[in-house]
């Protein structure tokens, strides 16, 4: 059986036939009979060219499909079908967030901690995946690359400004971008891209300059990690994406945001409080950072984040290696701070994000469960009503 | 280097034709440009000038990124010179040069040629906003209003794509046409537009969709085989201005769809079922069908004499030549030259339509018309779709082409909108019902109140199914300037 795979297509209802798109596509993958106007899945390869100059917005249609509806048949609807329950492994879901199946495969993993399908918030804005692939990389110039941590700590993390020059690269705080190292692996296959958090909000690092920033740490024998983090200035790096359609920030400025991290995690989070201090600066208390490192030393963004006023953002910080302190992690915080996340946990307009190591679940589930217990509700019910409501959100590696 | 995909703003006028190191035409440009914000500030009423509105404005010609939507007022718009990619080893796509490498400069023989091609579409451009200027005024909504002002501004991008060509390639003359360009006036009497339908009023909303649906797609067409030109210059610029276009068309089916959904809404909701019930469906405060088929047959008969006459030897000589292709020429699967081919056209004789076979170079104008006609039928099939969804009885039907025409074999006699030739009397006695009456225009009228509240519709019109720029339905797509 074939792998379910997803499909473009275009909404009779809404398309007013201008073939505006069938002039842009390069593969010439869409083709119009009298009645509709149509993309051939055996042709279309997601360049995205189609998108941005389709006047009505009927061209941003997506399906996922065991087999892809035949040109004939899109030529004879009157209007699009629904999205049909598909048997899927879990990496594919209707709010796609990458349209290559690697891709879409890393992100399905990093937010199995949810505990289901995620979705986006209501008023989140919508993201664009996959202007850029493998085959069609975008080229950004590295414009800075800054250590965050302490000198004599051995915990290397970097803070990353790419600059796109005249490129479109449309992002959103909590999406993705691959970044390509060069080289070949032990197979001799170029690599395979690899996934980061844009730690930027959409407007670019600083406001309407066409860049990004990257927060990442180096690992030992990392390949991606030890080329991303010895850039230097002016070097050339080769990115994909933008991927991810779930783990956005809500539109909304009632919106409560607890946002749980550790290490570098912290990425979207940053994107989100600027994202914020730029659209609504006069907002009170409607975000909460909790956020783990071993030592103050080691928490990126430390500095620049104690600037953030409390009552803007309230910051609760947990270390795990302080000298002379017990050691407290992110959970502990949690528990700490019981009767606000009680609320927020009966609040509507509550929203939980947490971004980490895969080992920051376990003891971050059992501190919201015990918080539930605590107000006679059950964690497994919120969580799973939140998540289905685009308002809980799990992204670890 | 030049970057030839985005745009450079390091002059007053944004362009990707590098515009910093061509001195010359910068300074015309330059020199041209006061007097063209002058003629916009003094067009459109001053509390919209000042009003901040979601328009999209074109940041590049790559297709990726080509536009970025934001709050703007209108005179802080970046008119600019843009220009699809240069197409390396572009070939002249018909006529007797056909196959030769495409023009970089005007070939001398067709200067005068091209020149008059290239000012009868750029009078166009600002002649439509002549004729929209108060339309602001009594906008059914935010949304809409933004769509107008959409359209307006990029009508006066199109201005300076043609004034680029006029400085760039026609010295003189090409300086002196493109003042004229803003001398000339929608229905002035010293100096009117250069074609008629751009003389017209453009007195409701309803007008205005009719208008964007029917005459801008003439618009669209011309433009389609002038992107043919084996003019590189020219053919680069229409490219380009065909996606701008495109949202023109949008406004167009999507304001007369809407038209028609609040009207058989009403209908259904207060139990009508005869279309023809007109007094009873007006009082509603929509627009009945029988009137909206009327605007439909004056709009679209305005628009086919914009084509000019069906067998022409300017045009066979454009065609010819390679200044102007047939639409999507590349994709047309023949010689390209058209020498030994027939088209049939349809003509008079003793009374009688009768359709007849001439050399096909002389028929490109109704080849392009033909096809016009069928890239209009489409919407008004989509529009019966909704009244037939509605459960409403009726249909709105594209008129026989003789029909109420002014230019052409079809000017010198009286036709039904089936096709049928009348006698004058017959005509005189019978045209109430099928183009709009004084009457008619009055009750429209009386239904253009603004409706400027966020996320709020006008009776007679309801709401797009989906937003500018996917924005949701209670967006402020203007931040009106009340002062």
């Amino acid at each position: 059986m074939n792998a379910p795979l997803k499909q473009h297509l275009i909404d009779p209802e809404i398309c007013i036939r201008c073939y505006t798109c069938e002039m842009t596509c390069p593969l010439e993958a869409i083709e119009h009979d009298d009645n509709n106007v149509v993309v051939d899945a055996l042709k279309c390869n997601f360049c995205m060219d189609c998108i941005p100059v389709c006047p009505t917005g009927s061209i941003d249609e997506w399906r996922v499909v065991n087999t892809p509806y035949s040109v004939d048949e899109q030529f004879e609807w009157e209007e699009l079908p629904e999205q049909a329950e598909i048997e899927t492994d879990s990496a594919t879901d209707t709010g796609i967030e990458a349209l290559d199946d690697d891709m879409a495969a890393l992100l399905a993993e990093a937010h199995k901690g949810a505990g289901g399908k995620s979705t986006a918030p209501a008023t989140a804005s919508k993201p664009t995946i996959n202007m850029y692939n493998l085959g069609k990389p975008a080229i950004a110039t590295v414009q800075g690359n800054y250590r965050l941590t302490a000198n004599d700590s051995d915990s290397d993390v970097r803070h990353v400004i790419l600059d796109l020059g005249g490129l479109p690269f449309p992002v959103l705080e909590g999406q993705s971008v691959g970044i390509i190292p060069p080289g070949t692996d032990e197979a001799g296959k170029p690599y395979l891209p690899r996934l980061y958090s844009v730690s930027s909000p959409r407007d670019g690092e600083r406001p309407n300059f066409n860049n990004l920033s990257l927060t990442v740490k180096r690992e030992d024998h990392g390949v991606c990690s030890n080329y991303v983090c010895d850039l230097k200035q002016g070097d050339k790096v080769q990115l994909t994406g933008p991927f991810g359609a779930t783990f956005l920030l809500p539109s909304d400025a009632n919106a409560h945001l607890l946002m749980i991290c550790t290490g570098t995690g912290s990425a979207p989070f940053r994107g989100f409080t600027m994202r914020r201090q730029r659209e609504t600066p006069n907002a009170k208390d409607s975000m909460t950072l909790i956020f783990g490192a071993r030592r103050p030393e080691e928490l990126p963004y430390f500095g620049p984040l104690n600037k953030v006023p409390e009552r803007f953002l309230k910051k609760v910080f947990a270390f795990s290696r302080q000298d002379g302190e017990a050691k407290q992690y992110v959970q502990d915080k949690l528990r700490q701070e019981r009767d606000q996340i009680a609320r927020l946990l009966q609040d509507p307009n509550g929203h939980i994000y947490i971004c980490g190591l895969k080992e920051m679940e376990q003891g971050v589930e059992e501190a919201f469960s015990d918080i539930a217990r605590g107000v006679g509700l059950t964690w497994i019910e919120i969580r799973d009503a939140m998540r289905q409501d685009g308002r809980y959100h799990v992204e670890t590696y | 280097m030049t970057d030839l995909l985005n745009v450079s703003y390091d002059t007053q006028i944004p362009n990707n034709v590098g515009l910093s190191s061509d001195k010359k035409v910068l300074k015309a440009l330059e020199r041209w440009h006061p007097g063209y914000i002058n003629w916009w500030n003094d067009l459109i009423p001053k509390n919209f000038q000042d009003s901040l509105i979601y328009l999209r404005t074109a940041v590049s010609v790559d297709p990726k990124g080509w536009t970025k939507f934001d709050y703007v007022k209108m005179p802080e718009y970046r008119w600019g010179v843009l220009l699809a990619p240069q197409v390396e080893d572009r070939r002249i796509p018909c006529g007797e040069n056909a196959g030769e490498l495409a023009w970089q400069e005007v070939p001398g023989e067709y200067r005068s040629l091209l020149r008059r091609l290239i000012v009868i579409q750029g009078d166009t451009e600002p002649g439509s906003v002549e004729q929209q200027r108060f339309l602001g005024l009594t906008s059914p909504s935010l949304y809409d209003m933004r769509n107008l002002f959409q359209v307006n501004v990029e009508e006066g991008r199109h201005l300076w794509a043609m004034v680029y060509l006029l400085f760039k390639y026609f010295g003189r003359d090409g300086r002196e046409e493109a003042d004229d360009l803003l001398r000339r006036s929608s229905g002035s009497e010293e100096a009117p537009r250069m074609l008629g339908a751009f003389n017209e009023e453009t007195p409701d909303w309803l007008s205005f969709f009719m208008f964007t649906y029917f005459t801008d797609r003439d618009g669209k067409m011309q433009l389609e085989a002038l992107a043919q030109s084996g003019f590189d210059p020219l053919s680069r610029t229409c490219r380009f201005m065909l996606t701008e276009e495109a949202h023109h068309m949008f406004v167009g089916e999507t304001g007369v769809g809407r038209t028609i959904q609040a009207t058989v809404d009403a209908m259904n909701k207060a139990g009508i079922t005869d279309p023809y019930d007109i007094d009873k469906i007006r009082s509603l405060g929509v627009i009945d069908l029988p009137t909206i088929q009327k605007k439909l047959n004056l709009h679209y008969t305005l628009s086919l004499d914009l084509f000019g006459n069906e067998v022409s030897t300017n045009a066979a000589n454009a065609f010819n030549s390679g200044i102007k292709g047939r639409y999507m020429e590349m994709r047309i699967k023949d010689d390209h030259k058209l020498n030994n081919d027939k088209y049939p056209v349809r003509t008079v004789k003793d009374g009688a339509i009768v359709s007849e076979e001439v050399p096909a170079l002389t028929a490109i104008n109704m080849r392009l018309r033909d096809d016009y006609v069928r890239d209009a039928a489409g919407g008004v099939g989509r529009w019966n779709k909704l009244i037939a969804k509605s459960g409403v009885d009726f249909q709105l039907k594209i008129p026989h082409e003789g029909f109420h025409r002014q230019i052409g074999v079809f000017s010198s006699v009286a036709v039904d909108p089936d096709g049928n030739i009348l006698s004058s009397e017959d005509w005189l006695e019978k045209s109430k019902d099928w183009l709009p009456t004084k009457a008619d225009g009055d009750f429209i009228q009386s239904l253009m109140k603004p409706c400027f509240e966020v996320g709020k519709y006008a009776s007679w019109i309801a709401p797009p199914k989906v937003g500018i720029d996917n924005k949701p339905g209670d967006f402020e797509y203007v931040k009106l300037h009340m002062a």
